[in-house]
């Protein structure tokens, strides 16, 4: 490989994405931020040019309109080596659950969106021979509990498909990364009453997330306090899951 | 979230919400009774409280332009000096005036219009500041500086956050050639010899002197006086040439937790540590890093826990030029008459006032004092601020927790206009704080 490597970021004005940029950008990666509103990334991409001196693209793209996926990675400014997706959409469980439109949302934005999205840059990436896959997706996606599963169940499709992509194209030199977060600070979960001990800075799972191309782990909790945790919770009888109120 | 300053006293159950966008400021600032913004939150004291709404401009902290002929950087007011520093100090420039720790924000160092080693040559930080950009009450952003809405500028720089929410500013940076400070440090016995040293050091860029105040008699008031240059790169031993540009940060750690009443910093603590700090102190010249000289406390991170729960006071006066020597002879003999112990005392020359309505600096000396909350140190603490205005002398409100309205009133004859271009641009007062609301401001 000649030059840093390349990494695209989709989800960019994320608060964890931009933290995982800065650590990129800091290491000296060229980025390309990919998201749906251009102004701020475009703000964003100065502020890594100023701190880093690091050549930063950015590109428009809405996860929802995935007859756009193709063109989108056609005008990319290279095939990156590492791609990471940090697309994520939580809505209220409770119009989920009255709407059906709210909940065809969530699935596409937080599942359908997202996996093809890695599966076409994936396919690519199997033709060069090289590449990381990176796909966020949530410790919601490991159990469907009765105050979230519309976004669970999407987050569990999610997972079920890196995991599946990671072992066709572990033939292929592609290495295939799925991040569980735990909750985390960040806007998707402002105003929430979240457990203060269990819950992360966006930087923590960052940091996580930036060095997952330089370690060989395919699944990763972060924290790992996470994996304990919902073993503990896969472990526990559906008559009894059932009736915790979680 | 329950909230307090750096001397974790007082602290507040507030709610914070986090800015990322100009959109969330004017969102926020619509859709509340009162607010106040928030940087670092390393004011001592109430000053960036409010049970109200507290808005923290933490998340705005991008870098937006930086023009390297003019030395001028652009950047959202939630930048942190750490995060200027990181990125520009390795290309040659360092901020015209940094306070003594490097968390502090841009907007936070611009609401208290902070002062550094060299106030007595450059002024304050809104000196250096060519303009900023304020949401104010009605939720439109007006760019201020010098030159334009100067009044609402004037009011802004050291306005502790009360006229509106500084989003953007843009400041001017200085040409350095290495990381590195040519310090001197000179010991003096006394307090008169230790203010004559500080008056003959005008001519030095960063000038600093800490106070024993412990020592009575002969040694009353000792001090220890320490001037500093940025080093020039041929200054350096040949060994630093190649990368003069490169810092190095002491980091002795985090203190973990609380220390217990028995262990937290006290009288007996106070005196070993002064004592201690007079003999570490060399008299001579040295190269130091600029972290070491600057920010000497920020190596160790979340050091206001070694004072207890309690929390700690700091006690931050400047006395005019004129009344300054009596005025510091009564301090530490008032000090000197009860147990109360200062940690650290600091003294600093500061050069003639020209700053904003309510920035803290005037000509003369200034004073800082930190003492562990007891029902002791604020009986003293107000002899401290009688003293202090007798002599014509003023607090600085980012260090202030306590104060009252009276002692603000009299050591700030500029109110009347602040009060005036406030109420020009927020009539109804939305941009309130604990601090304000005590201070009847
Ligand atoms: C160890 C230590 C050393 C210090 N040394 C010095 C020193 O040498 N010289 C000196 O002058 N000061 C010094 N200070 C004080 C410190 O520099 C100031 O309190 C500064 O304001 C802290 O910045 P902050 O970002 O933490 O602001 P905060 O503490 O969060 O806020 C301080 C004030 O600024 C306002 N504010 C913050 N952000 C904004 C914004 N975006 N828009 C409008 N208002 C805003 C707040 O409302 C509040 O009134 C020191 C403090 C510590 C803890
Ligand atoms: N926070 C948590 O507790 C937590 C826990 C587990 C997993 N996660 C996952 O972590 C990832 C990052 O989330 P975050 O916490 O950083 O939250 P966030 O700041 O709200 O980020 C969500 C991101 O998804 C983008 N997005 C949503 N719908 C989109 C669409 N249709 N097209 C394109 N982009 C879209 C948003 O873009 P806009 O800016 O345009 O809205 C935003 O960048 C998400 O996948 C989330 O599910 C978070």
């Amino acid at each position: 490989m000649s030059g840093p490597p390349l990494a695209l970021i989709v989800g960019a004005t994320s608060d964890i994405a931009r933290a995982v940029a800065l650590r990129w950008a800091a290491m000296g990666w060229s980025l390309i931020l990919a998201g749906r509103d251009m102004a701020l990334l475009e703000r964003d991409a100065e502020d890594l040019r100023l701190r880093h001196g690091v050549s930063v693209a950015t590109r428009r793209i809405d996860a929802l309109d995935t007859a756009s996926f193709p063109a989108f990675v056609a005008g990319l400014p290279g095939l990156p080596d590492v791609v990471v997706c940090l697309v994520g959409a939580l809505e209220d469980q409770r119009c989920a659950e009255a709407d059906g439109a709210v909940a065809e949302r969530l699935m596409r934005g937080n599942f359908i969106g997202p996996a093809l999205l890695l599966g076409e840059i994936a396919h690519r990436m199997a033709a060069r021979g090289s590449g990381v896959v990176i796909g966020v997706s949530s410790v919601a996606g490991d159990r469907g509990r009765a105050a979230n599963y519309v976004y669970g169940s999407a987050k569990a499709g999610f997972s079920a498909f890196l995991s599946g992509l990671r072992a066709r194209m572990s033939r292929c030199g592609l290495r295939v990364v799925t991040i569980k977060p735990g909750f985390v600070r960040t806007r998707m979960t402002e105003g929430m009453a979240l457990p203060r001990f269990l819950t992360a800075e966006a930087d923590e799972v960052a940091r996580v997330i930036a060095d997952a191309p330089t370690r060989g782990r395919d699944v990763v909790y972060a924290p790992g306090i996470w994996r304990l945790v919902m073993f503990v919770i896969r472990a526990l009888p559906e008559t009894l899951f059932k009736r915790l109120r979680l | 979230m329950i909230l307090s300053g750096w001397g974790r006293y007082p602290s507040l159950d507030c709610p914070v919400f986090q800015a990322r966008h100009e959109d969330d400021v004017r969102r926020l600032v619509d859709g509340r009774v009162s607010v106040i913004a928030r940087g670092a939150g390393r004011a001592y004291g109430d000053a960036a409280l409010n049970a109200d709404g507290v808005l923290s401009a933490l998340p705005m902290n991008r870098f937006l332009a930086f023009d390297p002929v003019a030395g001028a950087l652009t950047c959202e007011a939630g930048v942190a000096l750490d995060d200027i520093l990181d990125t520009f100090v390795p290309r040659g420039w360092f901020p015209m005036v940094v306070p003594g720790l490097r968390a502090a924000t841009v907007g936070g160092a611009l609401a208290a219009d902070v002062h550094g080693k060299n106030h007595h040559r450059d002024g304050c930080f809104g000196d250096h500041t060519l303009w900023l950009d304020l949401l104010t009450a009605d939720g439109g952003v007006t760019r201020c500086g010098p030159d334009r809405e100067s009044r609402l500028f004037r009011a802004t720089r050291g306005g502790m956050g009360l006229t509106g929410v500084i989003l953007r500013a843009a400041i001017r940076l200085r040409r350095i050639e290495t990381a590195v400070i040519r310090q001197e440090t000179l010991r003096l016995a006394d307090l008169d010899s230790g203010l004559d040293a500080l008056e003959a050091s005008d001519d030095w860029t960063y000038n600093v002197a800490w106070i024993d105040c412990r020592a009575s008699g002969k040694g009353f008031g000792r001090s220890v006086l320490t001037r500093g240059e940025h080093a020039r790169v041929e200054e350096l031993p040949r060994a630093l040439r190649a990368d003069p540009l490169r810092r190095s940060p002491p980091r002795l750690g985090t203190v973990p937790c609380d220390l217990p009443p028995i262990l937290a910093l006290n009288a007996v603590a106070a005196r070993l540590f002064n004592e201690a700090y007079f003999r570490a102190s060399r008299p001579g010249e040295a190269l130091i890093g600029l972290d070491r000289f600057f920010f000497p406390l920020d190596g160790l991170s979340a050091w206001n826990r070694l004072y207890g729960r309690a929390g700690l006071l700091q006690h931050q006066c400047v006395l005019p030029r004129a009344s300054a020597r009596a005025g510091l002879r009564a301090l530490l003999n008032r000090i000197a008459a009860t147990d109360c112990r200062p940690l650290l005392a600091v003294l600093k020359r500061m050069g003639p006032r020209r700053g904003g309505f309510l920035s803290f600096p005037i000509d003369g000396h200034s004073l800082a004092l930190d003492f562990p909350v007891s029902p002791a140190s604020f009986a003293l603490c107000d002899d401290l601020d009688a003293i202090v205005a007798d002599c014509g002398g003023r607090l600085y409100l980012a260090k202030d927790a306590r104060m009252s309205a009276a002692t603000m009133r009299k050591g700030y004859p500029e109110l009347e206009q602040f009060a005036e271009a406030r109420a020009a641009w927020d009539a109804d007062g939305r941009f309130r704080s604990r601090q304000s609301e005590r201070l009847g401001l």
